[in-house]
């Protein structure tokens, strides 16, 4: 319907609210409006989510599909968004939740559960998910017989407890007498067919009893498209990524500096892409082409050999340097590359998983062909290896001030092994080899669980140790551009003050305009002790407190094995300082803070 | 401000000083600012006061911004050093500073006789002072406006003389020093007193920095022309019994304005030693009530000598401090070179000068000079002398200590046998890449043009010569170029004014040659010159009487007239 067309009694508006929305969208352009409308998709989305996790559903009401995740980078997110956008497709009611959002004690009440959990580090559930995988251990637990469920796991099948996280929820639920209606899978980095394939199977598994219960209860189920919400109107997107202009790759770190540091600034014109503070850019990158030529020596493979990857037919050459994986090492490619080659060295790892890890660790994917090169057939090679996957980056603009820029903070990941220089696959790539100029494939990712406050008079403390400054530059630039009054307080680290201060000149700049309020900086290594992001909370405990207390919102970007970690025990023990609470409700204060979206973290 | 139209705005300068709360400022808050390493508006200034220049490593500035980084801002700092001397423990501690806490690691002898660090980081800086202080080190008031360092001839042969000009210099020193304890409290942590007055200097202390010396004649090693106060000492059978006072030296001046010009100090007289606090004193307070402080480029002492007249100067000092200077006793200037190498004092101690090029003590590949320094420290009974010409003396060495403090020295490179008299005549200032004022290379370009230089005396055959040849990145005199034979003066990347006329005894300002010309220019004009000098010099003339002579260029007789005609 065109918005000229648009009247009271053709929609749920009415005249007046009819008149507003098109005084509006006259002054929009097209890349507006499309903003605006996802806007308000996920603004309703969000509202209805928050009003259903609250609401336990009244007697008579039909159970419905309830999706818990826990996500650590937003992958779980997404296929559990997937799995609702397909369900309500079919016409069942389906419940999203956050498992940092859910209440336990709304277990006994549930008939149907799927779980779409991941696995990082040691076989550690993300931070999200943490609180309800331990709940079920715990004698409060409910009794779950009739239950339903299905879980689907993600994870690095690099890494030994490859999706222990998803083993135990199903494990836990199993216990409590809860059926597995259809079989867990564990997907790897390379999950986007896999996890299509279990949606599909999972959702034909529940669908007869679903629709039996609610039809039974008179539900009425409004079958509402998933994509409505989501924000971009750009065509680009993981699938068909826009190859976008690389403009600018400047080394940001001193010359004396351990880090090399790339701001890298893509250009976006032309394709639409629009992105909110926040979000992630996707880039996908080429492999090296002189490892790639090492590679097809190695294997005495002919650079020109056609293989196959899905439909498409290829040289060997080009799907090496386009399309498949040669860096980020995994379990799976020692096991078909020794199947292939017949290694005994390899085989013999096959069989150990602990000796694997270690022999994956140091390695990348070209290591371990290097150092066991055998004749292959092309298509062979081409089997063993699995997908490129594209890297996300924290977005470091805003278009409020760049327009149709994007700007990334890349730190380049290097080091020596086996007498050779090693380098990331997609960091490599920008800081190496792409020249400016150049085309590089990017899509936007959004993620609405790090976003600024609606409220610009809302003060925020960003603490962005490393490369985890990117989005608080996004955000800086989004409430400079917008004037918004709202106090600003960054916390910065890096090993040295006159090496690795990104953007330290921009940083100074919003000092003396009064943008930011406060900057504290830790640079570890500067003097005997290390000093931390942590120990800077620490040191401001009582204003950190007095701004949690004056409604400010919390953010974490970076590392999130330990920073992120280390920094939600310093917020725990703030509060405890100033407040008096124990440890239970200091965390409680938190899980709080949590759920009005006031503590947010982008931690990877 | 007799002549001075009071209505003529202040500089700048004087309002910081002012409103500095005797040197304070806000130097504190900016010490505990992790977000920059330098040091904001007025504490930019006002840092010299105690020892110190922001600077930073030019040499990245550009490639810094681009990584969106500030410039690398870090300290130079200047110790107070009367006379230049330096006990080996003192040296012990210096050197283990500049080793770990600094970004160039070097030592820097200078031409004011005392030694810098350069590239100290701002949280290094009170750790730096402290740990001058407990060797009994300070900075206090070697740079801005105030009396700096006071130098004194290092004559090492005739002991006696020296320990008491020694001791005057270190006693003008004290004397003129601010009496604010700004700098114990913000540095060592010292108590915190409330400073109402500076008796001497002034709430708003000097119009312009203001150089002291003590000279033993017959060597001009300091440079009395250089500086705006000299007390030539005069002895009577070995001993010190006065001085002749010289005043209104002084090499800065600005390209392009020929309001600006060096000039040469006046010689108001002789004063018997028990004048000599009251006459420092009062030179300096003269010059602080009569100074021009709203243009600093006419502030030091040579300007208001001009203005008011010499003679009207020397009178109101003579009414200030109640002292008649009598006639000016007779004394001459012979040299200004360190004779490098042994010499034995005539208390039997032995000496020993080392030539240090441009006064930069520094582990160099195959001449590790300030390990050598640091072994010799570790055993040397004596102590160190740094000589205004920026080279090192290991002074006071027992007979039996001459042979193990040599063999140092030549494992370390500190004796060098293959140095000429022109590597040894030749001197730079710091410049790039840490001086901010600095247009051109000095230090960094002085090797190469010294060689070049030996190659052209070796072409027209007097490789045994030399020309008294000295380099500045800039105007400000530092190396005190307007007193060389042949001085080039920074103006841009790879291009000096190039100066000729000055003489060995440094008793004449040299006169503007070439301007703002590259080396080609004036290497080819060199090679004429130096040709002319060899087939045409008078027996034992030097270069800069040669082409005074010749008429070359024009004698700068009066600086005020001459210098720019």
């Amino acid at each position: 319907m065109l918005l000229s067309q648009l009247n009271a009694a053709a929609s749920p508006l009415s005249q007046e609210q009819v008149q507003k929305l098109q005084g509006l969208v006259a002054e929009l352009n097209p890349i507006q409006q499309a903003w605006v409308s996802g806007y308000l998709a996920a603004n309703a989305n969000a509202g209805a989510l928050t009003g259903g996790v609250a609401a336990t559903p009244a007697a008579g009401e039909a159970p419905p599909l309830t999706i818990l995740y826990g996500s650590q980078t937003g992958n779980a997110k997404g296929v559990a968004s997937k799995l609702k956008e397909q369900a309500e497709s079919r016409g069942l009611t389906v419940k999203l939740v956050n498992m940092a959002d859910y209440k336990p004690t709304a277990l006994k009440k549930e008939k149907f559960i799927t779980v779409v959990v991941s696995t990082y580090g040691e076989g550690e559930p993300p931070e999200d998910a943490e609180s309800l995988h331990e709940f079920l251990t715990t004698k409060k637990a409910p009794k779950l017989d009739g239950v339903k469920v299905a879980v689907i796991g993600l994870g690095d099948s690099s890494y030994e407890f490859f999706c222990q996280t998803a083993k135990d929820f199903e494990e836990r639920f199993n216990k409590l007498g809860a059926e597995t209606i259809f079989q867990r899978a564990d997907l790897d980095v390379d999950y986007d067919d896999e996890a299509a394939k279990w949606i599909d199977g999972a959702l034909d598994a529940f669908e007869p009893d679903l629709k039996a219960q609610q039809q039974a209860s008179g539900g009425q189920v409004v079958a509402m498209p998933f994509g409505a919400a989501a924000p971009a109107a750009s065509q680009y997107t993981k699938q068909n990524p826009f190859a976008a202009e690389l403009s600018v790759v400047q080394k940001i770190t001193g010359r004396d500096s351990t880090k090399d540091v790339r701001h890298v600034e893509i250009s976006l014109e032309g394709s639409d892409i629009t992105y909110t503070p926040g979000d992630s850019l996707g880039v996908y990158f080429l492999n090296d082409e002189a490892l790639v030529d090492e590679v097809l020596t190695l294997t005495q493979i002919d650079a020109s050999s056609t293989v196959k990857l899905g439909d498409e037919e290829l040289t060997i050459r080009d799907a090496l340097i386009e399309k498949l994986e040669l860096t980020q090492s995994y379990p799976g490619f020692v096991e078909k590359y020794a199947t292939a080659t017949g290694s005994p060295d390899l085989l013999k790892l096959v069989e150990d998983k602990a000796a694997m890890r270690e022999y994956i660790e140091p390695r990348q994917i070209f290591d371990i062909i290097r150092q066991n090169p055998a004749q292959l057939e092309a298509q062979t090679l081409v089997d063993c290896l699995r997908k490129l996957q594209a890297r996300l980056y924290s977005i470091a603009s805003s278009q409020a001030e760049v327009e149709e820029e994007v700007h990334l903070t890349v730190g380049l990941v290097e080091f020596d092994a086996f007498g050779s220089e090693h380098l990331g696959g997609c960091s490599g790539y920008l800081a190496r080899r792409a020249e400016e100029g150049c085309k590089v494939k990017v899509f936007s990712e959004h993620n609405d669980n790090f976003r600024l406050p609606a409220n610009d008079e809302t003060p925020i403390i960003m603490v962005g140790p490393g490369t985890g400054i990117a989005p608080f530059r996004a955000f800086l630039q989004e409430r400079d551009a917008r004037e918004a009054s709202g106090k600003n307080w960054l916390f910065f680290g890096n090993p040295h003050f006159t090496q690795d201060f990104l953007y330290q000149v921009e940083i100074q700049g919003y000092l003396k305009s009064g943008l930011l309020t406060k900057v504290d900086v830790a640079f570890s290594r500067d003097q005997a002790e290390k000093v931390y992001v942590q120990d800077k909370l620490r040191k401001n405990s009582q204003e950190v407190f007095a701004w949690l207390e004056a409604g400010a919102h919390f953010y974490i970007c970076g590392d999130a094995n330990r920073m992120a970690k280390d920094v939600h025990q310093a917020l725990v023990d703030i509060i405890k300082e100033n407040s008096g609470k124990d440890d239970e409700q200091a965390e409680q204060y938190l899980k709080d803070l949590r759920s009005a979206n006031r503590y947010q973290k982008d931690v990877y | 401000m007799s002549e001075q139209d009071k209505n003529v705005k202040l500089s700048d300068n004087e309002r910081l000083k002012r409103e500095s709360n005797f040197l304070r400022g806000t130097i504190e808050q900016d010490l505990k600012d992790e977000i920059t390493g330098g040091f904001t508006a007025d504490n930019f200034q006002l840092i010299r006061f105690h020892g110190m220049y922001q600077q930073d490593d030019r040499d990245i500035r550009p490639e810094r911004a681009k990584q969106k980084l500030e410039p690398l801002h870090n300290v130079m700092l200047r110790a107070r050093m009367p006379g230049g001397i330096i006990k080996p423990e003192q040296w012990l501690a210096i050197d283990k500073f500049a080793e770990e806490k600094t970004s160039y690691g070097s030592i820097r002898l200078t031409t004011r006789q005392t030694f810098q660090f350069h590239g100290v980081l701002k949280p290094n800086i009170k750790g730096m002072h402290q740990m001058l202080n407990s060797v009994g080190i300070d900075s206090i008031a070697t740079a801005g406006d105030v009396n700096r360092n006071v130098l004194c001839t290092t004559n090492p042969v005739e002991s006696e003389l020296h320990q008491e000009a020694y001791e005057w210099a270190a006693k003008i020193s004290e004397h003129l020093l601010p009496k604010t304890k700004a700098y114990a409290e913000i540095w060592l942590d010292g108590e915190k007193s409330e400073t109402t007055e500076e008796p001497i200097l002034g709430s708003t202390y000097l119009p312009r920095k203001f150089k002291t010396t003590v000279t033993i004649p017959p060597n001009n090693e300091v440079d009395v022309h250089a500086n705006d106060l000299n007390f030539v000492a005069i002895a009577e059978n070995g001993k010190l019994v006065g001085f002749n006072v010289l005043v209104g030296g002084g090499l800065a001046m600005t390209h392009g304005d020929t309001a600006t010009y060096p000039r040469k100090a006046d010689d108001f007289g002789f004063i018997p030693l028990e004048h000599t606090l009251k006459i420092a004193e009062h030179v300096v307070s003269v010059q602080r009530d009569w100074g021009n402080r709203s243009n600093r480029k006419n502030a030091k002492t040579k300007y208001t000598l001009d203005r008011v007249g010499s003679d009207v100067f020397k009178a109101e000092v003579e009414k200030r401090a109640g002292v008649q200077f009598e006639q000016s006793r007779p004394y001459e200037f012979t040299h200004r070179g360190d004779r490098i190498g042994w010499v034995e004092g005539i208390d039997g101690k032995h000496h020993l000068t080392l030539f240090i090029q441009s006064g930069r003590i520094l582990d160099y590949p195959n001449q590790p000079l300030k390990t050598g320094c640091r072994k010799i420290a570790e055993i040397h009974q004596g102590d160190f002398r740094m000589t205004a010409n920026q080279n090192l003396i290991i002074a006071g060495v027992p007979a039996d200590q001459k042979a193990v403090i040599e063999e140092i020295a030549r494992n370390h490179g500190l004796i060098d046998d293959s140095h000429t008299e022109q590597r040894k005549n030749s001197m730079a200032c710091v410049a790039l890449p840490t001086c901010p004022l600095a247009m051109a290379e000095a230090e960094r370009y002085l090797p190469s043009l010294i060689e070049k230089t030996e190659a052209l005396l070796a072409k027209h055959g007097i490789s045994d010569d030399n020309i008294i040849m000295r380099v500045v990145g800039c105007p400000n005199g530092c190396g005190r170029a307007m007193l060389a034979e042949a001085g080039l003066v920074g103006k841009g990347p790879g291009k000096y004014n190039v100066y000729l006329g000055g003489n060995r005894e440094g008793t004449r300002i040299p006169k503007l040659y070439l301007e703002n010309v590259g080396e080609d220019v004036y290497l080819e004009a060199f090679d004429k010159l130096i040709g002319q000098w060899a087939s045409e010099r008078n027996e034992g003339e030097c270069f800069g009487d040669f082409v005074i002579r010749k008429g070359i260029v024009a004698e700068v007789k009066v600086s005020v007239t001459d210098f720019h005609a």
